[in-house]
């Protein structure tokens, strides 16, 4: 089991107030996510419900018990950390063995447990090598081990994939995605990068200035975010905002257009507007366009569109795809 | 290696770091060389050939017991550096894993008085240690030099405790490690090579301390510098006896520094290279 319910959580160093109060409830078997720019208070988060930092006021519950004042090894989770966090003077073995040695468990089942986790990360003729002898990946992947022996009521990953090369991050996060699926364990996972996001959670929870700004599944946030901070922050690139009379004409303060709901023609109906930049990725092309009606729009256009710099040409945003908001930047239904 | 090196630049190096060396190396060689020289040789001036006598050892042995100041040596040495030990890991401990604001500044403080010439205090101590009975004392300087090496200690092992990182001791605390098991199996583990290259350096200086230890001891507790300096006697300089003096009492130190190069090395950088 794995069920985490947080009551008015709040924590601040000295004067400063990091988070005023969260409520939040984390259901047995999710991958929740917490996102937000870096200085938002997502680490902070995590770092509460780990235990590694005491809360101001508030409380944490761990499958309907009262964690508030436990020890951090006390709360059955298990933390991967950014920088790995291995032992480097104890072999993998030893790295993968000791939350297990700390619990007192015997050496048979301890054995048992780190061959069954060394077989499913792919570790197991590491085992007796150190740390230091192990690429960024293997590391990785043994941080997990030791986080997966214990069988914690929830794992907790903070950043874990932000020191490896762009491509092996994409393995890691198909691996920690298929580890979720088999283990079906509650994660929380913490990142500032929504690609993550996105494709790994279950359940986002967007953070900013230490406030829960949305909670919701990748596709309710990207279909329906609340205020103009989570439509802003989901989605890339950017959505665009639009102000003025072209928003008063949709009864709204503010109107969102993401870059892929905008048809781009040469000489369609629309806005008009000049290409300042044409970024051609094969697939698709990113235009950063200057229309003089709605100001600088960046769109998504067909890849096969032959489009360059400083051609003319008209967006038309798609009339069931305009997000709007009022004047607090709060979603228009 | 990033550049290519050419052969020519190659052999010029070799030969600037080996005159380099010799240079550096020198006097502790022509030392060696005058202790097997008869008085006469040494006095005739330069000459690179002894006719290999150990007469001056054989002198140095029966006129000053070796052994005493060698021991004497030992004591000092490895005492104060324990001691200044047992005082500098918790104070280090606490100012690398509890930092204030004013860490930083009680650590300059420290420093700060290994910047003062030991000649100016020489009257106050002096005073102290004939008023408590302490000069000549074993004891008395070992204490003096555990305070005089502290400031040193503190600061090699606050290098090295930064050094651990804090995400190691919190992956322990989730592991479910109390203190106790955190300091025995993560922290004590780590930071033991840094200890060692601490303790090392700090027996070699306290081993080469000659200020005071030439001028609070005679006879009792006087170490090997001490042992050197009694050979410029009053009834003039004997060349060949004091480098016979000077090679017994530079030698047990050579060969630990020898054995010990790689762990020295590192504690000379204070611990800034990884």
């Amino acid at each position: 089991m794995g069920q985490i319910v947080l009551t008015k959580v709040r924590k601040a160093f000295g004067e400063v107030e990091v988070i005023p109060g969260i409520d939040l409830q984390i259901n047995d078997g999710e991958f929740v996510v917490f996102v937000g720019p870096s200085g938002c208070g997502k680490s902070t988060l995590l770092r509460l419900i780990a235990g590694l930092e005491d809360i101001s006021s508030g409380k944490i519950e761990i499958d309907g018990k009262d964690a508030t004042d436990a020890p951090p090894g006390k709360r059955g989770l298990a933390m991967v950390f950014q920088s790995y966090a291995l032992y480097p003077h104890m072999s993998v073995r030893k790295n993968i063995a000791f939350p297990l040695k700390m619990a007192g468990m015997s050496e048979a089942e301890q054995n048992a447990r780190i061959e069954n986790a060394a077989r499913v990360l792919n570790l197991s003729n590491y085992l007796d090598r150190r740390p230091g002898q192990l690429s960024g990946g293997q590391r990785q992947r043994v941080a997990i081990g030791r986080a997966i022996v214990r069988e914690p009521a929830a794992f907790l990953f903070d950043e874990p994939l932000s020191n490896l090369d762009a491509a092996l991050r994409v393995v890691m996060r198909q691996e920690i995605s298929e580890l979720h699926q088999k283990l079906k364990t509650t994660m929380i996972y913490v990142t500032h990068d929504q690609v993550e996001a996105m494709t790994m959670a279950d359940k986002i929870v967007v953070l900013h200035a230490g406030r829960v700004e949305q909670v919701g599944s990748p596709l309710e946030l990207y279909n329906a975010p609340a205020n103009l901070f989570v439509a802003g922050f989901i989605g890339s690139p950017k959505m665009n905002f639009i102000t003025g009379p072209e928003a008063a004409k949709y009864q709204a303060h503010t109107i969102g257009v993401r870059p892929e709901h905008v048809e781009v023609s040469k000489d369609g109906d629309g806005w008009e507007g000049k290409i300042l930049l044409a970024e051609h990725l094969g697939s698709d092309t990113f235009l950063k366009v200057a229309c003089p009606v709605v100001g600088e729009m960046t769109v998504r256009g067909n890849g096969e569109m032959g489009l360059h710099h400083n051609d003319t040409i008209r967006l038309k945003p798609r009339a069931d795809r305009i997000y709007r908001f009022d004047d607090k930047g709060l979603a228009l239904k | 290696m990033a550049r290519a090196v050419s052969k020519n630049a190659k052999i010029g190096y070799t030969i600037a770091a080996w005159t380099v060396a010799l240079v550096i190396f020198f006097p502790i060689l022509y030392t060696i060389i005058t202790s097997l020289k008869t008085e006469q040789e040494a006095i005739e001036g330069f000459n690179l050939i002894p006719s290999f006598t150990f007469e001056s050892y054989q002198t140095v042995q029966s006129q000053n017991d070796y052994f005493k100041p060698f021991m004497n040596s030992v004591i000092l040495s490895v005492g104060s550096t324990i001691l200044a030990l047992i005082v500098a890991i918790p104070a280090a401990w606490a100012m690398a894993f509890s930092p204030t604001k004013r860490t930083k500044d009680i650590l300059m403080w420290m420093l700060s008085t290994k910047m003062m010439p030991a000649v100016a205090v020489l009257v106050p101590i002096y005073l102290i240690f004939l008023r408590t009975g302490l000069m000549d004392t074993r004891i008395g300087l070992t204490v003096l030099l555990m305070l005089i090496n502290l400031p040193i200690v503190v600061w090699m092992l606050y290098t090295y405790f930064r050094e651990i990182p804090g995400e190691i001791l919190e992956a322990a605390r989730m592991d479910g490690a109390g203190l106790r098991e955190e300091i025995v199996h993560i922290l004590a583990p780590m930071a033991v090579p840094g200890i060692a290259s601490t303790l090392l350096l700090n027996v070699i200086l306290a081993w080469n301390e000659s200020f005071w230890t030439i001028q609070l001891t005679t006879t009792n507790a006087a170490p090997l510098s001490a042992f050197i300096a009694s050979f410029s006697s009053p009834q003039g300089l004997f060349w060949a006896k004091l480098s016979a003096a000077s090679t017994l009492a530079i030698g047990p130190i050579l060969i630990l520094g020898w054995f010990s190069q790689k762990q020295l090395v590192r504690g000379l950088t204070f611990g800034a290279v990884k």
